[in-house]
């Protein structure tokens, strides 16, 4: 299904495509449940967990201790004995806390049970941004659990994506990393009403472009996009690829795209030092297919700890100014261009007021 | 075989099976057929015949790498876990495994790690799928004194309490990690108190009393089969062995020889076996050592997994 042609599509806000990706996944499927510090009280995460406790009830859906190693252990145990847990955090940075059990157990049961066993569990957790999030609340550590063999890892960048990762991520019989990000919860797509599943390893092209690549990860493809436009009163045609899932990763799209464009400017939302930024760098410098050497570029996090203060942060991220300037000296090899900041504003980060 | 004639000679002969296996395996580890390291339990092979003698198929057993006993008691494949010792395709886990992740889920064997502590929280999971589901299956887990140190330990006791789970929490006290001794690792010795202010049954057993424990443990797991919620119980026990490997270690001077004495003084596989009349313990034993003899032929006829097979299994379908 394309993000556009069901009829019974409406305006939905990212948290409530968690929201009702989760409802219908559990609608589906008694075996599913969901655990996580906080999912049940009056802010539920955000609203992306609202209502289920009043259709679900507190056997399905429930707090836990702030015990997230054993808690993890807990879900892969669940799941193990033939439950489907939903597994939440609030922040990504906690999951260094589910590592062991993560890495260790979940990721390598099925494999390590020679096959007897499956760990069918999904973990949503979510980075934040901005508002004093600072150095242990803005973490994207994607690349540590797409490293891993029988993990798999997802980064919806849009409401459309949201819902349908979360049912396909609560179908898939694998553990499933939910990467989400604070700053897309208000940023509103069209989203069918029935269930629908976006497929695991199939990037969208979200524009087509003959001058460069741009591959986003998580918002930064929203961010890259609006580069996109930037680059687009100048001439510069940009291809802006979101890879939607990071393990698996949908290599063969961005191949395509690198080929055509002979440029690629990867856009992670994370450092850049051992990360999935490398890793499709590495792939297009391995490729068989690509004919000509392409030029490459990446952008990601500062290779600092993240700071609160908007001044420094602010040149913590990429932005569509800072990923349009870079995109302008790959595409033309000149450095001339400087964007007006104005017009590089996103519209979720121009609406947001916070609190967190 | 027939039936037995008492509870000693029903335990007598899961005991007998661990001890005569893990024997075996350690007369045929110096050959390098076996293909992975292996955590021997001889000694303390008791605790988990004793506690698994009350369960049932539909119920879970979860050990950890010293896992042969929690196996076996719970009537995992003999031949399975020889060929996965020996690295074979026929083994439990088709040589993935070797002797520290062994499994059986056909039997309720949940799958053990080696990485200490972490089968806990796990099993604690199971219990709660197990409340999930309307059964009224049971979870037994074992873990030894320094799976007791973690995080996960008390993490684990706090939730299963607070959902009141069905799970049996049982510390194979050998006092020993690696080669550490419990005075370096513990401020007090009093972990089944300190247990207990989680609002659980909580006991301790210093001696190798196995009727005890069984009755004990038999009791437990009624109560909590009725959904009395969680329960605990540590069990002082001796390491006969080195950590890892075929060998008994006296020698190395981290632990005393006396203390050894002491216990091997106490063998529940030799006290026990004196119990049964001469004719039961011998159709056990002859029993027992076709069973063991058969498991070591099926695992060297079996054939190793070919490479190809190298990346099945890294997802499940």
């Amino acid at each position: 299904m394309s993000m556009l042609t069901s009829r019974s599509a409406r305006v939905l806000k990212y948290f409530e495509a968690l929201s009702e990706g989760a409802y219908q996944a559990m609608e589906e499927d008694s075996r599913v449940f969901m655990m996580g510090l906080d999912i049940d009280d009056h802010k539920s995460i955000q609203g992306s967990t609202k209502g289920l406790l009043d259709k679900f009830g507190s056997e399905r859906i429930f707090t836990t201790p702030l015990s997230e190693d054993a808690m993890t252990g807990v879900a892969i145990g669940a799941a193990m004995a033939g439950q489907r847990p939903i597994h939440v955090h609030i922040r990504m940075d906690f999951l260094l806390l589910c590592m062991n059990q993560l890495v260790n157990i979940a990721a390598k049961s099925h494999y390590m049970y020679g096959g007897t066993v499956q760990v069918p569990m999904v973990i949503r957790t979510m980075i934040g941004k901005s508002w004093g999030q600072g150095a242990q609340h803005s973490q994207g550590l994607h690349s540590l659990f797409a490293h891993i063999p029988g993990m798999k890892v997802v980064a919806p960048s849009n409401a459309y994506d949201a819902k349908g990762l979360t049912i396909q991520a609560v179908r898939d019989n694998n553990p499933v990393l939910i990467m989400e990000h604070r700053l897309l919860y208000g940023s509103e797509t069209v989203v069918p009403e029935e269930a629908y599943a976006v497929e695991f390893g199939k990037a969208r092209v979200m524009r087509e472009g003959k001058d460069l690549t741009i591959v986003g990860v998580s918002n930064m493809v929203n961010e890259a996009y609006r580069a996109a436009e930037l680059l687009a009163e100048q001439g510069i045609e940009a291809e802006v690829i979101d890879p939607v899932t990071i393990s698996p990763l949908d290599f063969e799209t961005i191949e395509r795209s690198v080929n055509k464009t002979g440029r690629l400017l990867v856009v992670d939302n994370a450092w850049l030092n051992c990360g999935v930024s490398a890793e499709i760098v590495a792939r297009v410098a391995e490729s068989e297919i690509i004919e000509v050497k392409p030029k490459v570029r990446r952008m990601g996090f500062a290779e600092t700890t993240c700071p609160t203060t908007p001044t420094l942060e602010d040149a913590f991220y990429p932005n569509p100014k800072t990923i349009a300037m870079s995109a302008y000296r790959l595409a033309t090899g000149e450095d001339g261009w400087i964007p007006d900041s104005k017009r590089c504003e996103l519209a979720y980060q121009s609406q947001f007021k916070g609190p967190f | 075989m027939a039936p037995y004639s008492s509870i000693e000679a029903r335990l007598y002969a899961s005991i007998a099976l661990t001890r005569r296996v893990e024997e075996i395996i350690a007369d045929i580890y110096p050959s390098d057929k076996i293909k992975s390291p292996v955590h021997l339990a001889i000694g303390q092979e008791y605790i988990a015949s004793s506690v698994i003698d009350h369960l049932r198929e539909s119920d879970f057993a979860a050990g950890t790498y010293r896992g042969h006993g929690v196996y076996l008691s719970k009537g995992g494949d003999v031949n399975a876990l020889m060929a996965e010792l020996y690295g074979k395709k026929t083994g439990c886990a088709k040589g993935r495994a070797g002797s520290m992740h062994l499994v059986d889920s056909s039997k309720g064997v949940v799958g053990m790690s080696a990485v200490v502590g972490t089968g806990i929280p796990v099993a604690v999971g199971h219990a709660l799928a197990i409340k999930q589901q309307g059964r009224d299956d049971v979870v037994v887990v074992f873990m030894g004194d320094g799976a007791t140190e973690e995080g996960c330990f008390s993490e684990s006791i706090n939730f299963a309490a607070l959902q009141k789970l069905p799970i049996l929490f049982v510390v194979e006290n050998n006092r020993l990690a690696i080669h550490e001794p419990l005075t370096k690792r513990w401020a007090a010795d009093t972990l089944t108190e300190r247990v207990a202010t989680y609002g659980i049954p909580a006991k301790r057993f210093k001696e190798p009393d196995v009727l005890a424990i069984h009755a004990h443990a038999g009791d437990l797991i009624d109560t909590i089969r009725k959904g009395a919620g969680p329960a605990f119980m540590e069990c002082h026990t001796h390491r006969w062995f080195e950590h890892v490997g075929p060998n008994e270690d006296y020698d190395q001077g981290y632990r005393s020889l006396e203390e050894g004495k002491e216990w091997r003084a106490k063998d529940v596989y030799v006290t026990l076996g004196k119990q049964l009349s001469k004719d039961e313990k011998y159709r056990i034993d002859k029993s027992i050592e076709e069973q063991v003899m058969a498991a070591v032929e099926f695992a060297e006829n079996s054939s190793f997994p070919s490479p190809e097979e190298l990346y099945d299994y890294v997802y499940a379908n």
